[in-house]
This record gives structure tokens, sequence and C-alpha cells, in this order.
């Protein structure tokens, strides 16, 4: 199946959490169920150079290309936030490198997460943002070098 | 010691009117996600009643001015009413004289203090400094940083499972070598009660001094300094109804006259040439610059307002919620409490099978229920453990029963879940 394009795809979710109606429990529920689906990384790669660093949940992110496009692959030692890393995965891997760096996440705000947004101490998914954004600059960095 | 009369305790108690102290709590009076604000938070710090917000507006729109130099009516107004606040202390705390009354801008800042100017001129090399398992990152790091420079060696009280220190690991520590013993009177963490008395005794016993970080007892336990006979108490303002950023140092006249100054800068001089410096009185001596005058003189309504309910009003309140709240809780499959001392605070900390603090902390936020999850800045006490964090839930005096109802059910709901 065709990959949709980082807004159809943020757009989706939006209409899956407009849904809840606003019910934040119901929303950390559906995150929950959302996280328990995504692939879990290999306890090999749950390694410090693979932390996003955050205070009180962890998360790994795992990277590597495939044909112009990266790939992403994340994991959390929290429920929630795992379902959050989840959406990321989901909207921004194999997408175009130019792509996630143009990103505009405006779903964040849309499904009212961006609470966990600039409190990177307590729970790293703002700090997963920068990070996968940046893996796809360096990914540019280094194709443009190339050619 | 002021409140061994029991007569005058017996006269004083009397049951507190839960439903009109929250009416002075505006903050209380709101919506968190659709949801009633349920408030459990109050060991990180305490919200303010109304009197100590307006004593902060008066300030600013009646007679902001700076203190202590000023000749005009302002200055005057703002100065008596900067030193009225140390004389509430001053009571509060039973201290002897005023001047043992020090502001600074909290608990951190005290212990710094001492650790700073006391660890300078009496700490040297392979001296001993003893503190317990269960500080807060406060009480260890200020004297790690001055182990590190003197060459001294900092030495720890272990702590059993129920999270009280074990007292006769402390007596084996003191020895010749054991210059200040700095150990939390109530645990933030856990809630346990120290036994300080008896510490400050044994400490002193063996020529040591005493500091007790009062952060977490302040607003709950009696406090009298000349009874607990310690030579330094620290404690902050804002987790006793008070402002941010203002704190108290309680230290023994003899030794506060001997330490040299933390900070140099106006306030704390008598007289300044480029050659020297001769230093102002204690309490001056320690509080350089303008001080946080706004909020010193809105401590006084805090603790006004702790001294009309009546400290021991509030604990009897407090202590129901505690026993209620161990009650419903430990019938959550699962849950397991952390911190089981015979004598403790209104401060829960607890753990649940299967489940992160941080989720657990999220899904009692979505129902308006605000804890406190984490390492609560005693990460060595959590090695202890050997977990990572917990949920904490702390009560204060405009907490009920219901509330606590609407969190066990949010836990209920969690157990549900992920089952």
């Amino acid at each position: 199946m065709e990959k949709g394009s980082i807004n159809e795809i943020q757009d989706q979710i939006i209409d899956e959490f407009s849904l809840l109606d606003g019910d934040m429990e119901m929303a950390n529920i559906y995150l929950m169920e959302l996280g328990q689906k995504l692939p879990e990384l290999d306890e090999a790669h749950k390694i410090d150079d693979n932390l996003v660093k955050g205070c009180q949940s962890k998360v790994w992110l795992k990277t590597h290309f495939d044909d112009g496009r990266i790939i992403y692959q994340a994991d959390s030692n929290t429920a929630i936030t795992k379902g959050l890393v989840s959406l990321l995965v989901r909207i921004l891997s194999d997408q175009q490198a130019e792509d996630i760096i143009n990103a505009d996440l405006y779903f964040i705000d849309k499904i009212g997460m961006n609470r966990f947004i600039g409190t990177q101490r307590s729970n790293g998914f703002g700090a997963m943002i920068k990070q996968m954004k940046l893996f796809a600059v360096a990914y540019n960095t280094k194709m443009k070098n190339q050619t | 010691m002021r409140t061994s009369n029991q007569e005058i305790l017996d006269r004083n108690r009397v049951k507190l009117n839960i439903e009109e102290i929250r009416k002075e709590f505006p903050i209380l009076d709101q919506e968190v996600h659709g949801k009633p604000l349920v408030y459990f938070d109050n060991a990180a710090t305490t919200q303010k009643p109304r009197s100590v917000i307006q004593a902060l507006t008066q300030y600013y729109t009646g007679y902001n001015a700076n203190i202590h130099r000023g000749i005009h009516t302002l200055a005057e107004k703002a100065t008596t009413a900067f030193e009225a606040t140390r004389e509430a202390v001053r009571d509060f705390l039973n201290a002897a004289e005023v001047e043992e009354v020090i502001f600074t801008h909290g608990t951190t800042e005290g212990i710094n203090l001492v650790a700073s100017s006391y660890g300078k001129e009496n700490i040297k090399e392979g001296d001993e400094i003893i503190i317990s398992a269960m500080e807060h990152h406060s009480n260890i790091v200020p004297w790690q940083i001055l182990c590190q420079e003197k060459g001294a060696h900092l030495k720890v009280i272990p702590v059993n499972e129920a999270g009280e220190i074990i007292f006769e690991e402390y007596e084996k520590l003191l020895n010749e070598k054991t210059k200040i013993v700095s150990i939390v009177h109530v645990s933030n963490t856990l809630g346990t009660i120290n036994p300080i008395k008896e510490v400050i005794q044994k400490a002193h016993d063996a020529g040591a001094v005493v500091l007790i970080d009062g952060a977490q007892a302040s607003s709950h336990l009696e406090l009298d300094v000349q009874d607990l006979d310690c030579d330094f108490y620290v404690f902050s303002m804002h987790k006793l109804y008070g402002p941010t950023g203002s704190g108290i140092l309680y230290g023994k006249r003899a030794l506060l006259e001997k330490m040299p100054p933390y900070k140099g800068g106006g306030e704390m001089i008598k007289e300044v040439t480029f050659e020297k410096t001769t230093y102002n009185d204690i309490p001056y001596k320690f509080e350089a610059g303008t001080p946080n005058i706004a909020d010193v003189v809105a401590i006084k309504s805090a603790l006004d307002f702790v001294q009309e309910l009546g400290k021991e009003n509030i604990a009897e309140h407090e202590n129901k919620l505690l026993a209620y709240a161990n009650q419903k809780l430990s019938q959550i499959p699962g849950l397991k409490f952390i911190g089981t001392a015979k004598e403790k605070v209104s401060v829960i900390s607890f753990v649940m099978e299967g489940l992160h603090h941080f989720d657990i902390g999220q899904m009692l936020d979505a129902r308006g229920v605000a804890v406190r999850t984490g390492h609560h800045c005693t990460q060595p006490l959590m090695q202890v453990y050997g977990i990572e964090g917990t949920v904490r839930a702390s009560f204060s005096v405009y907490n009920t029963k219901q509330e606590i109802d609407i969190m066990v059910e949010g836990l209920e709901k969690v157990v549900k879940i992920i089952k």
C-alpha cells in the first residue's frame, strides 16, 4: 500500500482522536493501545546511543535509510509515551528526508497533546521530534555532499 | 516545650471546617480536563490562601520601597512589615532571638549557605559529615561539594524497608571526626518523620553540629528549635502556604556570629573601604542585596493562617486523610506502598505492578488529579528500593476524603485497563 503523505496521515489521526470528544482519559487509553501495537524495538537496540533524553520515561529511536526514505523505529518504557511515539513513527517513518524536515506537526495541537511538548524533562516526546528531524537533516546533508 | 501542655492543646483543638477553608484558596475552584481539580501535590508546593495573595498585592500597591536604609514613610512601612515577619518566624519556631532568623530563597539556599559558610571555617581534611539515605538532593549535593573541596568524607545513615533510619547504624557512624550531621526532619518521598531530637542529642554528644532540613516538616509538625536544640533548621515558605522563592534559615546565634558571610553586597556590610570591609551583625550579614521584600512580607500572612487554624488541628485533619487513603489504596490490587514508617505525615508514595509511574500520573491528571511522579529528587533512596520512581500523593489542610475517592477510582480504572 502506498504510504500517505505526512499531512494525510496527520489528518487521519486527528479524525481518530476527534471520536474521543476531548476526553483526556480516553485519549490516554487510546494512546496506550496504539503503543501496544507498535512493534517492540529489539533489546539490543535499547542502548544509550539510541536514547532520547527524557527524565521520567525513556524513548529509544533507531533510524535507517532506504532508497531516499528514512525509516524510524522507536520504543518507550512507558505506555502513554509509547503511544505518542507510535504516532510519530506512523507519520514520519518511510517519508522523504525533505518532507520530514519541512513537516509541520499540527496534529499534536489538534489532538490536545501539546502539553507533552516542551516538557522534555518529563517524557522526551519533544526531544524525540527534534531528534527525528535532526536525522533527516543529517541524511539530506550527506546526500547533497555526495552528489 | 510550648506544646507539651495538654490542656492548652485540648482547649485549642477544634474540628476544622474544610469547606470554609477551601474557599480561602481561589486556585482550587477550577476544572482540569473538564474535571474538578484535585490537588495532591502539596509536598512539592502548597497552594496559597487569599490572605497571602492579598498581602503581596497590598505590598506592591501600597508600600513598595527598599527597606532598612530609606528614611521616607514608605520605606519605614516596608521595613516594619519585613521585620514583623522575622518576629513571626521567630515565634513560629520558638527561637530564642529574632536575630537567629535569616531570610533565604528556600531550603536549598539555606543548606548551601551553611555548607559554604560554616563548612568553610570548620571542615578540614579527614572530617566526616553524616546525612541519611532518604535525603533530598538539596541535602546531598552541597555536602558533596564541601567534602570535595576540603577532602572530607560523606557518611550515610542507611534506612530499613519501612523507610526509617536505622538508629544503631547512625550511632556507629558517629565519632570524633564527625563535624556535621545534616538530616531531613520529614522525608519528602516517604513521609517518614525522623526522630531528630534523638539524632541531635547523639550528634551533640559526639561534638558535631546539626542541620535539620525541615522543608516537609514545617507545614505538618509543631516546631520548637529550642526544645529540639538543633543548630540550624531550614525550610521553604512555598511548602507552607507562603510565596515561592522565600525560605528561612534558623541558626543559633553563637554559630551564626562566628560564620563568615555567604554572599557579599549591600545590606551585609557595616563599612566599606577599598582596603577593608567590616560586616554587619546577624541576621543582615547573611542577607546581602535587596531582599525578597514582597514575599517576606507575605510570609507573615501564611504563618498567621497556620496559627489561626492551629497546627495540631491541621495535623489531625491531614492524619485522618492519610489513614483513609492508606486504607483505600491498600485495597487496590498490585499497589505497593513505598515507605511504611510508623511515624508519618500525610505523604503517600506507591508503585503499581506492570505500570510505570508516568502513565499512572497521566491517567490521574486526565481525571483532574494532580500527583507527583518520578524520583522526587531522591535518586539514592530510589536505589535503596530498587525502583526508578513512585507516584506520590500528599495531602494538605484543604483536601478531602471525597478527593481521595476520586483518585482511588482513577487508579481502579487504570488497573482494569491493564487487565
